[in-house]
């Protein structure tokens, strides 16, 4: 029940935000359809279970999102440098790297990550490993390191 | 003074946004297999969408816009690496072999 009202609050506020508007009839029209979200939402049986994501530390959260950025800054800059590269330097594998995460949303995190980052893509994930594919060693190299997993089992999603 | 800085930040964000896309666009292109070809793809999701909003969110200013632009921002970050991964798990369970390094042409040389 809890999440559900966390769900309907987040719902109004996000409308809130992306309409602007404040007459009383669009108000009541932006609450309607928030209860019709949470209604939804609740039937479906979604409402109670993902919503444990209101109880992560959210600065912990955003110092990863700093973090990743970088990577994937650094990432970009190496896999342009390879498409501009008249030799086309690439060398891709698909290999299999071992998941620490417990949860669900941090294997999804995980996975999102590898992907996110321009030079490895997540292409499975089954049991405790998620297969990716590279575009060279260097970028298979950094998921192998396993430094990202860490950091995602660390938020502990 | 102020708003000619903010400018060409916001020109400095764009431009670099429009660089990555055509090289995303060239990647494309130049690269062999599907496969290879998302990691150009991860490019135009990356750094060309974020540096192109991240100039679009310079020139709105403090407004609601600048909300909906962030906004925009989070929701690429979430929704395009899960694209991805649909389109790359859809091309294997089609069949489709990615094309692999056979050792011969890597920068680094072979193990």
């Amino acid at each position: 029940m809890l999440h559900a009202i966390y769900l309907g609050l987040a719902s109004f506020s996000l409308w809130l935000l992306l309409s602007g508007y404040f007459e009383i009839f669009l108000l009541s029209l932006g609450l309607l359809s928030t209860c019709l979200v949470v209604y939804i939402a609740r039937r479906m049986d979604v409402a109670d279970h993902e919503g444990r994501s209101l109880h992560m530390h959210v600065f912990r959260l955003f110092g990863y999102w700093a973090w990743l950025g970088m990577e994937i800054v650094k990432a970009n800059l190496d896999v342009t440098r390879r498409i501009l590269d008249p030799r086309l330097p690439i060398s891709p594998e698909v290999f299999w790297s071992p998941v620490t995460q417990g949860s669900e949303v941090g294997r999804v995190a995980y996975a999102n990550s590898i992907t996110l980052t321009p030079g490895t893509v997540a292409i499975d994930l089954e049991g405790d490993e998620v297969e990716v594919h590279a575009l060279n060693r260097e970028a298979a190299d950094g998921v192998r390191s396993g430094e990202m997993d860490r950091k995602v089992t660390a938020l502990d999603l | 003074m102020l708003e000619m800085a903010r400018d060409l930040l916001s020109w400095a964000f764009i431009l670099g946004g429009g660089f990555f896309l055509i090289v995303g666009g060239i990647g494309l292109l130049r690269l062999p297999d599907f496969f290879t070809r998302l990691h150009a793809a991860g490019i135009i999701d990356t750094m060309g969408a974020e540096l192109m909003l991240a100039g679009f969110v310079l020139q709105a200013g403090f407004s609601l816009v600048t909300v909906k632009l962030l906004l925009i921002v989070l929701f690429i970050m979430f929704t395009s690496p899960t694209a991805a991964h649909a389109l790359a798990k859809a091309a294997l369970h089609g069949g489709y072999k990615p094309r692999l390094a056979t050792g011969g042409d890597d920068d680094r040389g072979s193990d």
